[in-house]
C-alpha cells in the first residue's frame, strides 16, 4: 500500500503567525501530485479528524498547483509560545500525515 | 518614465539574509553577489517565531555580537557602492529599543571604519498600550485576526508591549527623503524589500510579490542551504528572483514553494495599504539560476488597516525534569499526575487560581497534546517535565517542586517499586525564562501609513548621529 510518505518529497508544518500552523505537502513528481490530488484522500474533514480538531479550526485548504502541493492551516489551540504551549514553531505537527494511505 | 527604464538595467534589490543575526550572514555569497550591480541592500531583521517573550520583555534574541557583524558586512558594502541599505523589523521585534540599538550600532561600524557622512532614517512603530486604550475610549474597533475576539480593556491591562507592523510607504518616504541607511520598527517583511522598487517606480503588486519571494533569502532556492544571497528584480511586468550562490538556483518549483511557506493561503499577502493577489501567477526558468514570475495582482485596500501585535508577561516558570521506567506508573501515568496535582492543589488551591501547572509527557504525545492522534500508551520510558507558572516565583518554585516530586512519592494500585516510582534526573527545580503570551494579533484602522510610525532623519559623521530639523 502507498502512502503519502512514499509520494512527497516534502512534508512540513510550521507556524504561520502566531495564532495558526501551517502544513505543506510537496510532491515529488507531477504524476504523485496529481495521483493524491485526483484520489479525494487529503480533504480539510479528515486533516481535521486526524489532527482531533473541530472542522472550523481549519482556516485554509489549498490544492497549490505552481509548488505541486497541497496545503492547509490549522488554528493552534493556544498561541504558539505561551506557557504550556508545546512546539514555539508549530514544525513538529507534520508526521501524523506520513501515514495516510493513498489507493492505487 | 516607464519607457525610459527598459532602455535601462532593471533596479535590483539585494538579500543577503533571511531574520538578520539570528545566525550570521553567509559572506561569500553577499560578496559575491555585490558585484553584479544591486541598486539597494535590503533586510528583514525580525519575526514572531521566537515566541511571545522578546517582544513582551522587550530584549532581542539575537547576539548583539552577530547583529553588529551583520550590520556592518552590508554597510560597508552599502556605502563602498553608494546604494540604500534598509532593515526592517530592527532587533528581532521592531520596538523602538531594537531601532535605537541598531542605530547606534550603525553609528559605531561607521565610526570605526571612518566611512564619509550618510543619511540615516530612523522608522519607529511601537505603539504605547495606552493609545490602544485612547482608541477603545473613542470606541474605535481593535479587530481580532485569526478568529481572535477584539480586543477589549482586559486583553490590553494583559499586554506589557505592541508594535504595529507598517508596509513601504514609510520606508519610501524616507528614501524619497534622502536616507542612505533605513533601520526600521516592525514591518511586514515583503514592505522592506518592496520600498526601494516603489521607490524606483515600480508597481505595488510586482514590488511586494519580489519582496514576499525574497525575503528569507535562499529560502526560495534550491538546493536547501538556508539563508544565502538572492538578487530580485522586476522588469516588462515580471518579477524576477536569482540565487547567487554558485551551487544554488531559484527554480519555478522551489520559489513556488517558498511563496506559501510560513503563511496560511499561498494565494495572498496582506499589508497594511491592501492585498497581493498571486492566484494567477505563473512561474518560469529563464536560466540556470534564474525564475520569472508574472500574474501577481495588488488590490489596494479601501481603508488603512495596521496589525497590531502585543505580548505580556504571564508569569514565572520552574521547571523540573522526571524520568519513569515503571511500566505499571506508565500505565498509570494519568492517575500519578492527578495525584501530584492534588497535593499542589492542597497547598495552594486549584490550577488557575495562583499558579498554573503543565505536564509535558515526552514518550507519550509531548509534542502534539490533544492533536496527537496516536498517543502511545506503554512506551518504555516516559520523560515528563513538569513546567509550573506564577506571577509569585515563590509559588511556581513550590508548585513545580509538589507537582514533581509528588510524581516519586504517587500512591498507585499494586505499585511493586515502593521506594519511588520516579527518577528526578535530578532532584532540582529549574529557573525558566518567564512566561509571556501574544496578547495582541489584531488589527486597527488608520488614517494613513504615518499614523504609528514615526521617521527621525540623521545625518551620521565622524561617529555621531545629528538629528535634522525636519
Amino acid at each position: 500500500m502507498t502512502t503519502l510518505k512514499d509520494l512527497a518529497s516534502t512534508i512540513r508544518s510550521k507556524n504561520a503567525g502566531v495564532d495558526l500552523i501551517t502544513f505543506d505537502i510537496i510532491f515529488r513528481d507531477r504524476d504523485a501530485f496529481v495521483r493524491v490530488r485526483d484520489s479525494a484522500v487529503i480533504t480539510p474533514a479528515r486533516v481535521a479528524d486526524m489532527f482531533r480538531v473541530p472542522p472550523a479550526d481549519i482556516t485554509d485548504f489549498v490544492v497549490f498547483e505552481p509548488a505541486r502541493a497541497i496545503k492547509f492551516t490549522i488554528r493552534r489551540k493556544v498561541p504558539s509560545g505561551s506557557p504550556g504551549e508545546r512546539d514555539v514553531f508549530g514544525s513538529q505537527q507534520y508526521p501524523p500525515l506520513f501515514e495516510i494511505r493513498i489507493p492505487d | 518614465m516607464k519607457g525610459g527604464r527598459r532602455a535601462m538595467k532593471p533596479f535590483r534589490v539585494l538579500c543577503p539574509t533571511g531574520h538578520l543575526s539570528f545566525t550570521p550572514l553567509e559572506k561569500g555569497s553577499f560578496l559575491l553577489a555585490c558585484g553584479y550591480g544591486p541598486d539597494a541592500i535590503a533586510a528583514d531583521a525580525g519575526s514572531c517565531d521566537m515566541g511571545p517573550r522578546p517582544l513582551g520583555a522587550d530584549e532581542h534574541v539575537s547576539l548583539e555580537a552577530w547583529q553588529r557583524h551583520d550590520l556592518e558586512v552590508m554597510l560597508l558594502q552599502s556605502r563602498r557602492l553608494g546604494i540604500p541599505m534598509i532593515v526592517g523589523s530592527a532587533s528581532d521585534t521592531g520596538t523602538d529599543r531594537g531601532v535605537d540599538q541598531f542605530v547606534a550600532l550603525v553609528r559605531d561600524i561607521a565610526k570605526e571604519h571612518r566611512l564619509p557622512p550618510f543619511r540615516l532614517a530612523a522608522i519607529y512603530s511601537e505603539v504605547p498600550v495606552e493609545e490602544l486604550k485612547r482608541r477603545l475610549l473613542r470606541r474605535e474597533r481593535i479587530e481580532g485576526l485569526c478568529g481572535r475576539p477584539d480586543a477589549g480593556l482586559s486583553i490590553l491591562e494583559r499586554t506589557d508591549r505592541a508594535v504595529a507592523v507598517m508596509d513601504a510607504e514609510p520606508m519610501r518616504q524616507a528614501l524619497a527623503a534622502g536616507a542612505d541607511v533605513i533601520i526600521a520598527g516592525r514591518s511586514s517583511d515583503c514592505a522592506i524589500f518592496a520600498a526601494p522598487l516603489l521607490h524606483a517606480g515600480h508597481d505595488p503588486a510586482n514590488s511586494y510579490f519580489l519582496g514576499k519571494l525574497m525575503e528569507c533569502a535562499s529560502f526560495c532556492a534550491e538546493p536547501y542551504m538556508a539563508k544565502e544571497s538572492v538578487m530580485g528584480w522586476i522588469d516588462e511586468g515580471a518579477v524576477y528572483v536569482r540565487a547567487m550562490h554558485p551551487d544554488q538556483r531559484c527554480t519555478p518549483l522551489s520559489v513556488a514553494s517558498h511563496a506559501m511557506y510560513e503563511r496560511p493561503n499561498p494565494y495572498f499577502e496582506h499589508v497594511a495599504g491592501g492585498c497581493v493577489d498571486m492566484t494567477d501567477c505563473v512561474y518560469e526558468q529563464v536560466d540556470d539560476k534564474t525564475t520569472r514570475v508574472r500574474g501577481a495582482r495588488f488590490v489596494t485596500s479601501p481603508t488603512y488597516r495596521m496589525k497590531i501585535e502585543g505580548a505580556g508577561f504571564v508569569g514565572h516558570r520552574r521547571i523540573a525534569i522526571v524520568g519513569i521506567r515503571d511500566p505499571d506508573t506508565i500505565r498509570l501515568i494519568d492517575q500519578a499526575v492527578a495525584w501530584a496535582r492534588d497535593k499542589v492543589a492542597e497547598r495552594f488551591g486549584p490550577d488557575g487560581n495562583s499558579y498554573r501547572l503543565h505536564y509535558h509527557l515526552y514518550g507519550r504525545d509531548g509534542i502534539m497534546g490533544p492533536m496527537e492522534p496516536r498517543p502511545v500508551a506503554a512506551p518504555q520510558e516516559l520523560c515528563v517535565v513538569v513546567e509550573s507558572v506564577s506571577r509569585d516565583p515563590q509559588v511556581a518554585f513550590e508548585a513545580c517542586a509538589l507537582g514533581s516530586r509528588n510524581l516519586f512519592y504517587a500512591r498507585l494500585p499494586a505499585l511493586k517499586g515502593t521506594a519511588g516510582a520516579a527518577a528526578m534526573m535530578s532532584d532540582e527545580i529549574l529557573i525558566g525564562e518567564p512566561g509571556y503570551e501574544w496578547t495582541l494579533n489584531h488589527v486597527v484602522m488608520v488614517s494613513g501609513p504615518g499614523d504609528l510610525v514615526r521617521t527621525r532623519h540623521h545625518r551620521i559623521a565622524d561617529g555621531a548621529a545629528w538629528g535634522i530639523a525636519r
